[in-house]
């Protein structure tokens, strides 16, 4: 057995051996080796950016293995086989806020997901969302959506949706970053009742706060991609002498990481007397609709001071923070900000002020050094001093290793230091840090505050801070403690653990959440004894029908399903989108339906007549009376002809030569120009052809005035007969083409956003690490915009037959069909350009290019297919548009049935699994 | 005023390198600009091309046979003899866009001043091919049968008409279409660049982190609008360059550098619609459905599909306000006319306004979407 055993000889449950991971040029895990055994609550420590969270991607098969060998639960990870049977056994929580919910959809909904994707019924579901919501303190916000709760409330909806199958193997990734205490106390109960409930669980946590660590029962210390020391927490006191793991972990780095560090003091704040409040607040209060969210809170904060904002998840520290930044206007009461009211508009204060949110909100697309720099020169730092300050920054912060990655490649605790670093860059005398040390290691989560400390006493910068970090609270100078809105006690932190007689302010602090909600304590306990019991009942029953129904199947239509009533849940939260996706559709098709037209009228004319004789002028009239010209002033010589046709002002200049008339009369044949603009040539060639007919209906006219013998051509007679549109109206032929058109582009959009959406926010992770396969994922994603589609497809039908008077003269079934085949393909289509892109903008431009372009240009709409030469064609011929095209045309306008059109409906049959099986393909059931 | 164009200026790079960092979008703006033309210009050579015809010979004579054989490429494939019951089935399957129905006896009945009567069936459906094609076949037949009528020469006509297609003379059809095509992708890409990006940076907080900066509202716009103008209109210049005016041979008469202008002014005009629509819609999915809405009439009613003078009249009145009606028009003065300022100056002068209108509109709404 190598030294990296946690505890016992036993099969271990996951196994590492000599993995190596790189991203680019950084080695992330480094030649590593580590064996888990079963049943155990592990913790993974170590500084930001060490390799702890891809080793955790690695293991739940989230993300794809480059060297090494790993066996989790009894089979190679390579293994995709071996990866489907287990991933219903594993459960993956992955760092940041939330990453694997889905915003929209309410807390109830999020956590139903969870349950239909593992294969519970619906009474399951039931009692184990109440069992997991009640435990958590969740239940009171079963219907407010993912993306309004509060970032610790995110976490615990996000352990609720990993805990919601009993699984073997738990990975947690920082799940109690930016969690309350009173919250994480009841989140590791909560880990705790379901270890008993499940005692063959073993659960791999990664995190930041020791004093969590020490509750683990082995520990890993990781530092650059390889293992410092393992052990249980005893022992690895024992080994660094040290009575806490915080100076355990300090003591297991190497010399030069842990140089320079020690003990924090804080200076206490000199007392000068005359007292400068630089951020004040009177009865602040913030009301989103029937909901407080701050009620009434007011504070006096002196220049210099470090003031602290502790409370639960949801209590509106974040509200209060964007009021005073004037991001938000306060429903009732005042603050000000140096002593005068918060100016939203007022350069001068946003000058002093450092703001630091608590999602990451720098650039991913730009380096950490370009990060930086922007914001130096935004914040009018002089460019000479720019370079200097930056690598000051970079410095502090410990960055200067990163400065030529993007922010998404790394660990959240280096993107909080960035973070912090661009708040404090400008040397602001105001600092407003919302959560800045969630996620940020012991050693570098010192180094910020030997920095604030330095701000706050020697600069007299007001810091105005929250945490969740009972060891930070402490060194505030005072603290507000907030609860549901409401400051409920604010002091020194001293002075609060005086009056609660409690023996450290994390206690004074719960003591003081419990009171004001006297519930909080007791559910918690309640329910995790009254639900042991059918929890223990039903299990088996359950994992007997994971067996049967997923481990097995490849393909599962429950999981399908599932996945299309999500994003039906989705498609529904957005009635707007939904709204103009189908009122849009409506509105195009009037408006192009009425629009586009082959029919050119009200062409201008000029006539340049240098005959000036009655039968010049005759012939003229003959144009001026068409319907097709309108006629302009006439033209006085060439370079006014060669003027008005350059300005576009005439479409035709005709010019009579002189004698026109004698000439004619003596038989000796004058010539008769036409100067036509063909700038735009279709429109030249009708002029063209008008202006040809127009020319031989006069010659006619005058054979037949003055008799002059019957010209052959009239000895014939050409009756043209415009089938399936005998009045020639651009209306019938425009009408069934739109529809095509229409249901191509908006489903394609609808749809195209669908995955990329995830993959930019995150939630694409439960593809990888759920018994979800890409083919269910695709097909559950596409069956509701296929819905869609369908109805929307009905009301242009509709609307033909009843605004624009063009009856389905053919087949509705054979439309109804092809409508089906249609929406498959262009929601496939959708789909498929989002599985090849990563970022929405990049999604869009080419679902619009992928759709509008072929469909408008090279499916027949306006030229026919056959009329299309290279390329053009060739899309032309396998578009599925141009199918479409041909059926609404048939059974619009030609009164055709299944009979007529079954190999266009055969094209289009073969082109939907096509383009879905492309979709599927370029899928990646992993992360790279 | 000075630190204002600063701002506007590291922003405006800012977006250049969050552009230069998404490499499938590069290779998207890439191909719209280079083979997405080159395709689409060549892929229709006139508006009767190749043009499928059917005859029902029922006379089988020498006219009807001088008839027959009067079609041939590039306007007309060769003519198909098909049976008088077979019409309907292929018309209804599409097959044939004309079908000419020449009787039995033609021949002799015109030869007895009988006037014989030719059906000539068109499939409307086919929109252009139908409405030129009829006429043009009603010449061809005429021609023919003078021909026929003079023993193999055309007869004199008692007034010869020469028309002269300007700034065009042989109507390619690819010219035109290549740079509408150009036109079309322009719009597309600076309306999708700045909305798409600015919706973006919304839900990923970033544009929330920037106002509490000291960075205004117009220079956060701005910078958007200069950065993506200065994209597109590379990116367009290269492609009427080297793609429309060497690889696909199209002459320009006008000014490339008033054309350059023109494009920055249409450019200006539709990133400020792009932001607008972003400060409207509330996410991206919403993003997308507006984009539709606005590109599609915007392409199709612009005068670059089908002429301005086809549509109805309040339909000409509504594309006023379209960037893009006045995009086509300098486009086609500028390129193929060769016109100068004299004549654009009024499209430019409505881009402006048209720019400026929705950038004020934007600006006015900006903080509110943002910090909502």
């Amino acid at each position: 057995m190598s030294k990296n055993t946690a505890g016992m000889i036993e099969t271990p449950v996951v196994k590492l051996e000599h993995v190596s991971f790189r991203f680019g040029k950084t080695l992330a895990l480094n030649d590593f080796s580590l064996e888990i055994a079963p049943r155990k609550l592990v913790g993974l420590i170590g500084p930001d950016g060490v390799g702890k969270s891809t080793m955790l991607s690695l293991i739940t098969g989230a993300r794809a293995m480059q060297s090494g060998e790993i066996t989790v639960l009894g089979g190679d990870m390579r293994s995709k086989e071996h990866r489907n049977k287990v991933c219903p056994k594993i459960a993956y929580m992955p760092q940041g806020l939330g990453k694997n919910l889905y915003f929209t959809l309410t807390v109830e909904e999020n956590l139903q997901f969870f349950g239909k994707l593992f294969g519970h019924d619906a009474a399951e579901r039931r009692r184990r969302i109440d069992h997991l919501t009640r435990s958590t303190g969740l239940y009171n916000f079963l219907d407010r959506p993912a993306g309004k709760l509060s970032g610790g409330m995110k976490q615990k909806l996000g352990l609720c949706c990993a805990l919601i199958h009993d699984p073997d193997l738990l990975v947690l990734d920082e799940p109690t970053t930016g969690v309350d205490p009173l919250a994480r106390r009841q989140f590791w109960d909560l880990v705790d009742s379901v270890r008993i409930m499940q005692p063959q669980m073993t659960v791999i946590v990664a995190t930041a706060y020791m004093d969590e660590a020490q509750r683990f029962e082995w520990l890993i210390a990781m530092d650059d991609g390889k293992i410092l020391d393992t052990g249980t927490p005893e022992e690895i006191f024992e080994k660094t002498h040290c009575n806490n793991l915080d100076d355990a972990f300090i003591q297991l780095l190497p010399e030069e990481k842990r140089s320079g560090h020690s003990k924090l003091v804080v200076p206490p704040l000199p007392d000068e007397g005359k007292e400068v409040i630089s951020i004040a607040a009177e009865n602040l209060t913030k009301r989103f609709g029937s909901f407080t969210a701050v009620d009434h809170v007011s504070f006096r904060i002196r220049e210099g001071e470090i003031f602290g904002f502790l409370g639960s998840n949801g209590c509106g520290k974040t509200t209060t923070m964007r009021m005073l930044t004037g991001l938000m206007t306060p429903t009732e009461g005042r603050a000000e900000l140096f002593g005068s009211p918060i100016d939203a508009e007022s350069m001068e204060t946003r000058l002093r002020l450092g703001y630091m949110t608590q999602l990451f909100s720098l650039y991913n697309e730009l380096t950490i050094l370009q990060n930086l720099t922007l914001y130096a020169r935004l914040y009018r730092i002089p460019e000479a001093e720019v370079a200097n300050r930056v690598q000051e920054m970079m410095k502090r912060f410990q960055l200067e290793a990163y400065a030529q990655d993007t922010p998404q490649s790394l660990p959240l605790g280096i993107k909080q230091r960035l973070s912090l670093a661009a708040a404090v860059i400008h040397r602001p005398q105001i600092l407003i840090l919302d959560e800045p040390t969630s996620g940020v290691d012991p050693v570098a989560r010192d180094l910020f505050w030997e920095m604030i400390i330095e701000l706050s006493r020697r600069d007299r910068v007001t810091i105005f801070i929250t945490t969740h970090f009972m060891n930070e609270a402490e060194r505030c100078d005072r603290i507000s403690l907030m609860h549901a809105g409401k400051s409920l006690a604010c002091d020194t932190p001293a002075a609060l653990v005086a009056e609660r007689q409690a023996p450290t302010l994390e206690a004074a602090f719960i003591g003081y959440l419990e009171d004001a909600d006297p519930a909080s304590r007791e559910k918690v306990v309640l329910e995790a004894v009254e639900s042991s019991g059918s929890e223990k009942s039903s299990h088996k029953k359950w994992y007997q029908k994971l067996f049967a129904n997923n481990s097995q199947s490849h393909f599962s239509l429950q999981r399908l399903l599932c996945c299309c009533w999500r994003e039906n849940m989705e498609l529904m939260r957005d009635p707007i989108r939904a709204t103009l996706a189908i009122f849009g559709a409506l509105l195009l098709m009037l408006v192009m339906g009425f629009g586009i037209s082959m029919d050119v009228e009200d062409l201008t004319f000029a006539v340049l007549d240098r005959d000036g004789s009655g039968l010049s002028r005759n012939y003229a009239l003959n144009i001026a009376g068409s319907r097709y010209f309108i006629e302009q002033p006439p033209l006085r010589d060439y370079d006014d002809l060669e003027r008005r046709l350059r300005s576009g002002d005439l479409s035709v200049a005709i010019e009579i030569p002189p004698n026109f008339g004698q000439d004619l009369e003596r038989g000796k044949t004058p010539e008769v120009a036409f100067w036509i603009d063909g700038a735009m040539p279709s429109r030249a060639e009708t002029v063209n052809g008008y202006v040809s007919s127009l020319h031989r209906q006069w010659l006619e006219e005058r054979q037949r005035e003055h008799g002059t013998g019957v010209q052959s051509a009239n000895a014939v007679a050409v009756e043209t007969r415009y089938r399936y549109n005998p009045d020639v109206l651009s209306l019938p032929a425009m009408v069934p083409a739109v529809i095509p058109l229409l249901l191509m582009m908006i489903p394609a959009i609808l749809a195209a956003l669908a995955v990329v959406r995830e993959k930019e926010m995150g939630s694409i992770i439960n593809l990888y690490v759920t018994p979800l396969s890409r083919l269910e994922f695709m097909l559950g994603k596409q069956i509701p915009y296929v819905l869609f589609s369908l109805m929307s497809g009905a009301m242009l039908a509709a609307m033909a037959v009843t605004i624009f008077d063009v009856p389905v003269k053919g087949s509705a079934l054979v439309l109804a069909v092809s409508l089906i085949l249609y929406s498959m393909c262009s929601t496939g289509f959708g789909l498929l350009a989002s599985s090849v892109t990563r970022s929405q903008i990049a999604v869009i431009f080419m679902t619009m290019l992928g759709t509008m372009l072929p469909a408008v240009q090279f499916c027949g709409m306006i030229d026919p297919v056959t009329a299309q030469e290279g390329a053009g064609r060739v899309i032309g011929t396998i578009y599925p548009t141009t199918y479409m095209l041909l059926i609404s045309r048939g059974v619009f306008n030609k009164a055709l049935g299944f009979g007529d059109l079954y190999w266009e409906i055969l094209a289009l049959a073969i082109t939907v699994p096509i383009v879905i099986g492309c979709g599927v393909m370029f899928l990646k059931k992993q992360e790279k | 005023m000075k630190q204002t164009l600063k701002n506007i200026f590291f922003l405006g790079v800012k977006e250049l390198r969050g552009l230069g960092r998404d490499y499938m979008l590069i290779v998207l703006i890439v191909y719209a600009f280079s083979l997405g033309i080159y395709i689409t210009g060549n892929a229709t050579s006139d508006t009767i091309t190749r043009a499928t015809v059917a005859i029902v010979d029922e006379d089988h004579s020498q006219l009807s046979e001088r008839i027959f054989d009067s079609f041939f490429l590039p306007m007309f494939l060769p003519a198909e003899e098909i049976s008088l019951d077979e019409i309907d089935p292929a018309m209804d399957e599409g097959k044939y866009t004309f079908v000419l129905v020449i009787p039995s006896n033609f021949e002799k009945d015109y030869l007895a001043g009988r006037k014989p009567e030719i059906q000539l069936n068109i499939d409307a459906t086919r929109m252009s091919q139908a409405f030129s094609g009829g006429g043009y076949i009603q010449q061809m037949i005429s021609r023919e049968i003078a021909v026929f009528e003079h023993k193999g020469q055309l007869p004199q006509e008692p007034v010869k008409t020469v028309i002269r297609n300007r700034y065009n003379a042989n109507l390619t059809q690819s010219w035109f279409k290549a740079v509408m095509q150009l036109v079309s992708n322009i719009t597309m890409l600076a309306i999708i660049l700045t909305g798409a990006a600015l919706i973006r940076e919304r839900e990923n907080g970033t544009l929330e982190h920037l106002l509490v900066m000291p960075v205004t509202a117009f220079e956060i716009m701005f910078s958007k609008v200069w950065s993506m103008l200065l994209v597109v209109l590379a990116a367009s210049m290269l492609s009427i360059t080297v793609v429309i005016m060497q690889m696909m041979s199209v002459p320009v008469n006008g000014s490339l550098t008033l054309f350059a202008v023109g494009v920055a002014l249409h450019l200006f005009a539709v990133t400020s619609l792009g932001i607008f629509l972003a400060c409207i819609a509330q996410n991206m999915p919403q993003l997308g459905m507006l984009l539709i809405l606005v590109l599609l009439p915007m392409q199709m009613l612009s005068g670059g599909s089908t002429p301005m003078e086809s549509m109805p009249h309040w339909v000409q009145y509504v594309m006023q306000i379209a960037p893009t009606t006045h995009f086509v028009e300098f486009c086609q003065a500028i390129l193929f006319r060769g016109a100068g300022l004299s004549v654009v100056w009024k499209p430019f002068v409505m881009l402006i306004v048209i720019g400026g209108v929705l950038f004020a509109l934007s600006l006015q709404r900006f903080r509110k979407s943002v910090a909502q």
